[in-house]
């Protein structure tokens, strides 16, 4: 199964978080591939995908922060109109809930966070999704 | 409104020799008592200390003190002094590890307690005939059920509006027009506030009096409820422990809360030496019941600080030594919305949430007319999900367990790790921004 490590870090809804972060994962030379932000009135979680996901971890850790490992799939989805709802309806007939979606800005690569992760990469795979790897996503775009 | 100076019982009344010698029989009388309990009875036999050793009010100097964790290790009913069959009543207090401590009372028990608690609310300017509404909680809360029997001895009528629903306690105040309103301090200004956004006319209240206890309140706030809601108020003060409210209460001259000394003895000590402090000093608040049956009280410490004032005479006539509002605690308990409430019941909830005790404080603050109660938790790596939903769920649980440990609602605040300050020795896990009393 390809899967792709994500960081998800916990912040607390005050101003000048998300710059440390990037501050830091930048000054060690760790580049943000994607990230997104969830929140609500009280806290967030900053979610982050980079090449190294377990010497970011560590080095963020160090900073102070929480920080947690996931494993997400990285699909490519063609930029056509119901491919998206092709996706959400494998993952549906399945009985798969996703907790999360976000995406790779102009490269239709689109990360699911779901709660039976092997399952919903036999699906997508098996219906002629792309689940890209790792190396995958990280070497073609450089 | 001119409110009229009435007393109900001669024995507000009694020289110092008069009530001295009450308090003297009625103490030797209890210390006999007790003597059934094996509670007290291993205590006074340790120390060789018996009935016939209580010659004057001072000798209960000799006696020892009782503790809400003595209350604790008897529970549920240790420290009866009657047969089961003989209670009437129970009530309790907000447990502080989720059980509640219970008191127990006699018939006996009962018709003193709501003679002691139509003293202060006569003193208070209650009469019969009028109508009264209480807004108290009703259920194991003394304030209710105490309130509610003392209306009852005047011979006013009570409509039983118990808290909360702020709206449908308007409809009652202005459909059944009450003179005498009983709630808690911060109640009264809620109802204030809501008041003022409904535009409701005061014209359309018919209150005069209202009498406000169960929480640590000040001068200011009285100035204005009188204000606001053109009012007088009355502070009054007890304690389940010890009986619940009866203990003492104002007269309309507001000089202080007159003690009903024939039934106890109040002490006044400095909470580090459990020494006596002179009248006019702050100290803690020890106190004696003198003529209860079902659970007699001997020196129960309070924690509650005020002082005793005895230098002048109030011009209402009782002659009662009177004590000051409550000023603060000896520990560290919190009174939020009238709830009697332990930073450890907070410490203990968090560590049934997770193996771990997160760092967090208490914040209390009062943005309107209500305690808002916050706990700040650090986040910690047992409990972060990369998920909102359980997040959330998260948040939920906290908030219920904290709920279920402590009785009332405080919002959780995650709140990222090392971010609340850490103190050498003790930690101080509680900032109050409430107003205080200067």
């Amino acid at each position: 199964m390809e899967t792709v490590k994500q960081l998800s870090l916990f912040l607390e809804n005050k101003p000048g978080h998300v710059y440390s972060i990037c501050k830091a994962l930048g000054d060690a030379g760790i580049n943000i591939y994607t990230l997104t932000l969830a929140d609500t009135a009280q806290f967030g979680i900053l979610r982050l995908i980079v090449e190294d996901a377990e010497s970011s971890k560590a080095l963020l850790e160090k900073e102070g922060f929480i920080v947690n490992i996931a494993d997400v799939l990285a699909v490519r989805i063609d930029n056509q109109p119901g491919r998206l709802a092709q996706v959400a309806e494998i993952l549906n007939k399945e009985g798969i809930n996703v907790e999360y979606v976000y995406a790779f800005a102009n490269r239709h690569i689109f990360l699911y966070r779901v709660d039976n992760t092997e399952k919903a990469y036999q699906k997508l795979i098996s219906n002629g999704f792309c689940v890209l790897s790792s190396h995958e996503l990280f070497n073609t775009n450089k | 409104m001119k409110l009229e100076n009435k007393i109900w019982d001669k024995a507000e009344c009694l020289s110092r020799d008069e009530i001295e010698n009450i308090q003297v029989q009625r103490l030797r009388a209890t210390v006999k008592q007790v003597m059934n309990v094996p509670f007290y009875a291993k205590k006074f036999k340790e120390i060789g200390i018996g009935p016939e050793d209580i010659k004057s009010v001072a000798d209960v100097r000799h006696l020892p003190f009782t503790t809400k964790t003595d209350m604790r290790n008897n529970y549920p009913l240790g420290l009866l002094a009657v047969p089961k069959e003989k209670v009437l009543r129970f009530h309790g207090s907000s447990g502080t590890t989720g059980k509640p401590t219970f008191v127990a009372y006699t018939k006996n028990d009962l018709e003193m307690w709501s003679d002691l608690v139509a003293r202060f609310l006569y003193a208070g300017g209650a009469r019969p005939g009028n109508t009264a509404q209480i807004s108290f909680g009703y259920g194991l809360f003394t304030g209710g059920f105490g309130l509610h029997y003392g209306l009852e001895k005047i011979g006013s009528s009570i409509i039983p509006a118990a808290s909360g629903n702020t709206r449908r306690q308007f409809t009652l105040l202005q459909d059944l027009q009450p003179e005498l309103l009983v709630c808690t301090p911060t109640y009264a200004l809620r109802l204030i506030e809501y008041m003022e956004e409904e535009k409701i006319p005061r014209e359309s209240l018919n209150l005069k009096v209202a009498f406000l206890g169960s929480e640590p309140w000040t001068e200011d706030m009285r100035l204005y409820i009188e204000d606001k809601l053109q009012v007088n108020t009355c502070n009054n003060y007890g304690l389940s422990e010890v009986l619940g409210p009866g203990i003492s209460g104002e007269c309309v001259y507001h000089t202080g809360m007159h003690i009903q000394e024939d039934y106890f003895l109040v002490e006044c000590l400095d909470p580090e030496t459990l020494e006596p402090v002179p009248d006019g000093q702050l100290g803690e608040l020890v106190i004696t019941a003198l003529n209860k049956e079902a659970m007699p009280m001997i020196r129960y410490r309070t924690r509650d600080l005020a002082y005793l004032i005895s230098d002048t005479d109030c011009p209402c006539g009782r002659t009662t030594k009177r004590m000051s509002r409550i000023k603060g605690r000896s520990d560290d308990m919190l009174i939020i919305r009238g709830v009697n409430v332990f930073p450890s019941q907070v410490e203990e909830a968090l560590l049934q949430c997770k193996d771990v005790t997160p760092n967090f404080l208490i914040v209390l603050d009062r943005p309107g007319s209500l305690d808002r109660s916050v706990v700040k938790v650090e986040m910690a790596p047992a409990f972060f999900s990369d998920k909102m939903s359980e997040m959330q769920m998260l948040k939920n649980r906290l908030e219920e367990t904290i709920r279920s440990y402590t009785g009332i609602h405080f919002e959780v605040d995650l709140v990222q790790p090392q971010s609340i300050e850490r103190f050498t020795g003790k930690a101080a896990r509680v900032i109050d921004n409430r107003p205080k009393e200067k």
